[in-house]
């Protein structure tokens, strides 16, 4: 790993990377102003510095529009090339297979309104999970309103579907099944080679949305026969408004196109190709195939280390989703007797957050921990604290720390009889 | 080895210092925009600030402004987001307009380029309200300007929205959504001095707008999908400079004027320069060349240093003739030795005599002697 271990975590911006941070942090800083620290890597992750290095020349001199028939242009469309196969060989895909959107919320709209389009005359079945990203359960309601019959399986009290529900929910008139790789809110992760065979077996086709998975967990789009596959820039510490989506060629799976015009990315998303956008993506790629496990060993342990002190120090504070079979950058705990928006409100050093940041400006519980069987009062004391490349031991220490200190001075306010 | 010389700013454009400044700020922070705690809060700022930016440029408020990842997407947003039963585009539209709405009245223009408002106010007479027209502000090919503000009393007459796609018009022209009565605007960044992977669609107080893109509730709503921030910041400084900066478009338009001068005394018959007698963009020049194909120019151009296009860059990997200068009644044998010329704000004096003494020696066989 290239991250030196920060000894003093008061030092500067945590979201940076180390090597920045000489030069955006003001000299002089009091050593004992908390920093902001930044443990919300599922919401977003900070650019890489290595991929905003691979990005920078192409704002600048390397600007060409890379469908342009000359040179600028060329340059820019081989180097897209380039990034198309890093963004392949993550998920064992080929470079042909993979189209660029603006992100995973697009990827997800095009796999599954495309599939539904392109297909609705033969099947008109979607089997998907109430735990989705609200950008999957809000194109199989509208496609629901159009006409398609729409299951949404539950999932048990650590976020996982029950594969036989899913076998039987899947019928020859299944055209699709939505099934993401790693829940944005708890960090579980799908047994995408099962779903894959069951999906095989029927004759559906199987989409996963991998934004929170890719560069987290090894991804086989063949071994675990996925035909279509939503990837996210800025959940892996690459830029924000790009993503891809794999589309499967052999057998070829057809998609409608949501946006006309240009024809790029072989007709299946019009519009000129960010070519900084699609190398920082690529470039993140590469960065995660190679570092992922190292990364993995090492965010794991400091996970570990912070929920250690969580639960050793206070009583009555629990694991949201499956502890064993979950990405190790997540953590979200409910404390009982406390108000999540209030332990956050008590932290304002540190970035954590209650939910989803899509829906984290709307108020109510989560309809993720509430799908766990959750009462809205479990579900309001949630936490959700995510950890990645950046994070350092001393982050996590001082976090645990005043995650301890503001709970316990919350629940001693609590017992009193009246509230300033 | 990128050309030395670049004429081809309707494609895309480079983006300035300033920019690149702004940009380079804001990726170094990091923060999802819809979170709660600070680093999400200060990335709201500054998609804020953007939006004011960009609303500025266009003279509306910020809340009308719709940040898309660019001009297909907002073209595609504002054609089928709103509910529209009948849709009438001129016939030099871009593709993703086109292409956009495949039921679409085509109204045609004149050989100069300019919308046939007469053709116009026919056909959206007989569309079946209520009924959406798109025109485009300013051609990507030609730069000829659309009588915008004309065709949107039209339109209103009938109780119909009026789109125009000014991608190629923004920060190049006057875009006053008041003045042009438009209901709906698009705008890229990439083609005012922002990056790639950003736009806008700016919507009137009176438009209902469905979202294309469903999910989190981004944008109002209006755009699901985690805002690209780098992306938008770059959009508002690239608006802001580009306000700025206007009255620079003039010396641009005399270097353009001034070659076409000395292309037409030179050649005579044996070019044709469309659109020359109305009103265009102030960087654009769309030319042909007698005898020698559009292809063999840019290629042999090209290894001279310098970079144009023989049309617009989306549809530029395939062999196509143009449909804006088919629209214009441009028989297929001249329209297919078009090229386009696009100058920006960094074009100097020099590289118009470059490009003159390429294009003077551009011969049959391609071969060109720069000097």
């Amino acid at each position: 790993m290239q991250h030196k271990a920060d000894t003093d975590a008061s030092r500067g911006d945590a979201a940076t990377p180390d090597t920045k941070r000489d030069r955006i942090t003001p000299a002089g800083r009091p050593s004992k102003l908390p920093a902001p620290i930044y443990l919300d890597y599922q919401a977003t992750t900070p650019v890489d510095p290595r991929v905003l290095d691979a990005m920078l020349p192409w704002f600048n001199t390397r600007f060409g529009n890379p469908h342009s028939q000359h040179q600028h242009g060329w340059q820019a469309d081989e180097a897209v090339q380039e990034a198309r196969a890093q963004v392949a060989a993550i998920i064992g895909a080929r470079s042909r297979d993979i189209v660029f959107t603006s992100g995973a919320t697009e990827s997800n709209n095009i796999a599954i309104k495309g599939a539904a389009k392109a297909y609705r005359h033969q099947r008109n079945h979607i089997v998907t999970c109430v735990t989705e990203h609200k950008c999957v359960l809000e194109s199989c309601l509208q496609l629901e309103r159009d006409g398609f019959e729409i299951t949404r399986l539950a999932v048990d009290a650590n976020g996982h579907i029950d594969l036989e529900q899913l076998q039987m929910a899947v019928t020859e008139k299944t055209l699709l099944v939505s099934l993401m790789a790693v829940n944005n809110e708890i960090g579980v992760i799908h047994p995408l080679r099962e779903i894959g065979e069951i999906c095989r077996d029927a004759g559906a086709f199987f989409h996963t949305d991998a934004a929170q998975a890719v560069g987290k967990i090894p991804l086989d789009v063949e071994a675990a026969n996925i035909d279509l596959m939503s990837i996210s820039g800025h959940k892996i510490y690459g830029p924000k408004g790009v993503g891809a989506l794999f589309v499967r060629r052999s057998p070829r799976l057809q998609l409608a196109a949501e946006m006309s015009g240009g024809g790029q990315e072989r007709g299946l998303r019009s519009g000129t190709l960010p070519t900084p956008l699609c190398l920082g993506l690529g470039m993140a790629c590469k960065i995660a195939e190679r570092e992922m496990e190292a990364e993995h060993q090492r965010i794991t342990v400091l996970r570990d280390r912070l929920y250690q002190r969580l639960t050793s120090e206070l009583d009555n504070i629990s694991l949201n989703g499956d502890a064993e079979q979950r990405i190790p950058g997540n953590l979200n705990v409910s404390v009982a007797r406390i108000d999540g928006a209030a332990l956050m409100m008590g932290i304002p050093e540190i970035s954590v957050s209650t939910g989803s940041a899509c829906t984290s400006g709307a108020l109510g519980p989560s309809y993720v921990l509430q799908a766990l069987g959750l009462d809205a009062e479990s579900s309001d004391t949630a936490l959700r604290i995510g950890l990645g490349r950046f994070t350092t031991v001393d982050e996590v220490d001082y976090a645990a720390e005043r995650i301890v200190a503001v709970v316990k001075q919350l629940r001693g306010q609590q017992a009193l009889p009246t509230r300033a | 080895m990128p050309s030395e010389i670049y004429l081809d700013y309707n494609a895309t454009t480079p983006t300035p210092k300033a920019v690149r400044a702004a940009m380079a700020v804001a990726a170094e922070a990091c923060g999802n925009p819809s979170s709660v705690h600070r680093f999400g809060r200060a990335q709201r700022a500054r998609i804020e600030n953007a939006r004011q930016q960009v609303a500025a440029l266009a003279g509306t408020d910020a809340r009308q402004v719709i940040f898309t990842s660019g001009g297909t997407e907002s073209n595609d947003l504002a054609l089928n987001g709103v509910t529209a039963k009948s849709v009438v585009v001129s016939a030099i539209e871009h593709d993703s307009i086109l292409r956009g709405r495949e039921d679409a009245l085509r109204a045609p223009v004149h050989s100069t380029g300019v919308i046939d408002l007469q053709k116009l106010e026919v056909l959206v007479g007989e569309a079946g309200p209520p009924v959406l027209v798109s025109l485009m502000l300013a051609n990507n090919e030609t730069g000829v300007v659309q009588p915008v503000a004309e065709a949107a009393d039209i339109v209103h007459a009938r109780d119909g929205l009026l789109h125009c796609d000014a991608v190629q018009a923004g920060g190049r022209l006057e875009i006053d959504m008041a003045s042009l009565g438009a209901d709906m605007m698009t705008l890229s960044a990439h083609k005012m001095g922002g990056p790639q992977g950003a736009g806008a669609l700016i919507i009137g107080e009176r438009v209902q707008l469905q979202a294309r893109v469903l999910g989190g509730g981004q944008e109002r709503g209006y755009r699901a999908g985690t805002e690209n921030v780098v992306g938008i910041v770059g959009f508002g400084a690239a608006a802001q400079l580009a306000h700025e900066h206007m009255d620079g478009w003039q010396r641009v338009a005399q270097l353009r004027d001034r070659f076409e001068v000395r292309i037409s005394d030179a050649f005579g018959d044996e070019v044709q320069i469309f659109g020359r007698d109305v009103t265009r963009t102030p960087n654009t020049c769309c030319i042909a060349r007698t005898g020698i194909d559009a292809e063999t120019q840019v290629i042999a151009l090209d290894l001279a240093g310098i970079a144009i296009s023989a049309g617009s860059a989306c549809s530029s990997g395939k062999v196509e003739s143009s449909h804006v200068l088919a629209a214009m009644g441009v028989a297929e044998p001249v329209a297919r030795t078009a090229i386009r010329v696009s100058l920006g704000p960094s074009t100097k004096a020099a590289d118009m005599d470059r490009f003159l003494a390429a294009y003077k020696a551009l011969t049959k066989g391609g071969v060109a002697h720069a000097a």
